[in-house]
């Protein structure tokens, strides 16, 4: 399961102030702490306030990478931006995100194969997101085929099927987990699959009870990656745990300090 | 249509480990082996990497074997002495490295003292110049003693010292640890307890290349699949990144084949099974051949018959099937 921690967004108050003042001490602590609590990836997200989304972005990654050898999940709807961070993502980065639209399809993709980034594709177009899995799969398809087109590696491809809070949409969640299902069918080898998982529990309370129960059922569908809460211990148990049920890593004991320090 | 060789690529490799301490380490050997390495299956060259070839080590014991005659009898003229033993084993069979067995120290046999048997351990030491691998005698409490005290006085030579198992690593690991030697972790063909074993040996503070993992394999014919396909499953695991499980293999091959009676026994009533003088060694040799397809790093061996063949087999294997 690879975890991609959300913390390093402009949502966030600490982390908004932070890049609005150009101040990197709670981004590279929260760089850290996410390392320790076992993220594999770290997500970098301006937020919707910065003034200049290249230069934000750009300055984002080059502190975070100051403190964390981590690849970096550049997360920003500003294409320039997130070119602009792959120049100087010192590991291949993990573009976050693609719509299945064909004008964002055909700028994103070869940006791509260009800095050997992967890319995280949503089942969504201009239309918006679809009620069923059959037409997220089918965006997914799209997705899939592009990879094919512009010579993205199938396993550099993530497909986020999109999940919505479960209190204001909540027919989406079974939705959702049968998109993820069928996505580890459209290719061989298959593409991988991730959700924002906090979406899920949007408003609603005890989000960390909600969050991990949906992990725990995505994971069995064949969900390969998430980004979410790195320090939500009882999240980091759930994926370790899962993990280990579903025989992708073999069980001991310590398996959940295991899990925290791959 | 044109053939595509299919190569998986592996996002991890096996951990690589030095055995035998030189001059430059602090030790007296001739040479260090390295043994693990491997980017790839085993002796699949085409896709990935087999840096170090598998190693045997013969086995010499401090005491005269307990062997079934037809084994014993090839060493009749050095039993009794494991220097002169392990100088042949080096010199006339090419072992690479000399697997010392302390039976003397078990409390109810020779009741060896740890200063006697560290006094052959050196004397091996010195009669021979290859890395050396130590194993107690199986009393726990009295191998902690033995070994510790082998650990010490051969501070610098880094040997494999054994077992660590589950219930008793703590003294041995930390012998390893504060005297720079390697680690034999045995656990009972169950790779879960193989990774909790390597996890508590590695929270000691010994590093993770300063441990080998000995699955506890059963011999050709009495149970050698089982310890086959958790071989298979540790090696997919190194491969696949999984650092606990990272570790070369060594297989304990004389002593599992020759506690077979179709390794050992004549006579009338075994007549349908052939000749004991071409069975035998054949017994052991399968059983390496075999495990080594699982990805066998370290073979300790017996029957200089056995060990020639394996060793034809090893070379036969190295050659590179790059296409």
């Amino acid at each position: 399961m690879i975890i991609i921690g959300e913390r390093i967004n402009g949502m966030f108050k600490d982390i908004g102030q932070a890049v609005r003042e150009m101040d990197p001490k709670p981004l590279q602590e929260w760089a850290i702490k996410q390392q320790e609590a076992g993220a594999n990836y770290l997500d970098i997200n301006t937020g919707p306030n910065a003034e200049d989304q290249v230069v934000a972005l750009k300055w984002m990654v080059q502190v975070v990478q100051e403190v964390s050898d981590l690849p970096l999940c550049l997360d920003c709807t500003n294409f320039d931006a997130i070119e602009a961070g792959l120049e100087i993502c010192k590991k291949p980065a993990l573009i976050n995100s693609c719509p299945a639209d064909r004008p964002k399809i055909e700028r994103v993709f070869p940006m791509a194969v260009k800095h050997n980034a992967k890319i995280i594709g949503l089942t969504m177009d201009a239309k918006g997101i679809p009620k069923n899995a059959e037409n997220r799969i089918a965006l997914a398809m799209e997705l899939v085929a592009a990879a094919d087109e512009f010579g993205l590696p199938m396993e550099d491809l993530f497909i986020d099927p999109l999940i919505l809070p479960v209190n204001v949409a909540q027919e989406h969640a079974p939705e959702v987990l049968e998109a993820i299902k069928q996505t580890k069918l459209l290719a061989n080898p298959a593409p991988k699959t991730v959700l924002g998982l906090s979406n899920v529990s949007q408003k609603a309370p005890d989000r960390p009870l909600i969050n991990r129960t949906f992990l725990a059922m995505a994971m069995a569908c064949g969900l390969d990656a998430v980004i979410a809460d790195a320090n939500d211990d009882p999240l980091m148990a759930t994926a370790a745990t899962a993990e280990i049920l579903l025989n992708q890593s073999v069980y001991c004991d310590s398996y959940v300090k295991v899990f925290k320090s791959k | 249509m044109a053939f595509e060789v299919v190569k998986e690529r592996y996002m991890s490799k096996v951990n690589e480990v030095v055995l035998g301490g030189t001059a430059e380490t602090g030790g007296t050997r001739g040479h260090a082996l390295k043994v693990g390495g491997q980017t790839t299956l085993p002796y699949l060259h085409f896709e990935g990497e087999v840096p170090n070839k598998p190693i045997i080590a013969m086995e010499v014991t401090d005491v005269e074997p307990n062997w079934p005659t037809p084994l014993k009898e090839m060493f009749k003229d050095v039993y009794n002495d494991p220097v002169a033993w392990a100088k042949k084993c080096v010199d006339e069979y090419k072992a690479d490295v000399i697997y010392v067995v302390l039976n003397g120290a078990d409390p109810d046999g020779a009741n060896k003292t740890p200063e006697e048997c560290t006094a052959t351990v050196k004397s091996i030491l010195e009669a021979v110049a290859v890395p050396l691998i130590i194993k107690g005698c199986g009393d726990g409490e009295k191998d902690n003693e033995v070994l510790g005290k082998v650990a010490e006085e051969c501070a610098g030579e880094n040997l494999m010292i054994g077992n660590a198992e589950q219930e008793n690593y703590k003294s041995i690991a930390a012998a390893c640890m504060v005297h720079k030697h390697t680690l034999i972790a045995l656990s009972p063909l169950d790779i879960n307890i193989c990774k909790q074993l390597n996890i508590l040996v590695n929270e000691m503070g010994l590093p993770l290349d300063r441990i080998i993992i000995d699955p506890m394999i059963g011999g050709l014919g009495y149970g050698i699949e089982y310890a086959y396909s958790i071989m298979e499953r540790i090696r997919m695991g190194a491969l696949q990144g999984d650092k606990i499980l990272s570790m070369p293999m060594v297989c304990t091959v004389g002593y599992e084949a020759w506690r077979a009676k179709e390794a050992y026994s004549d006579g009338e009533e075994f007549q349908s099974w052939g000749e004991q003088s071409f069975r035998g060694p054949l017994w052991e040799a399968m059983t390496a051949g075999t495990l080594i397809q699982a990805g066998a790093d370290i073979l300790l061996m017996r029957h200089p018959q056995a060990v020639k063949l394996v060793q034809k087999n090893i070379s036969d294997l190295m050659e590179s099937n790059k296409y």
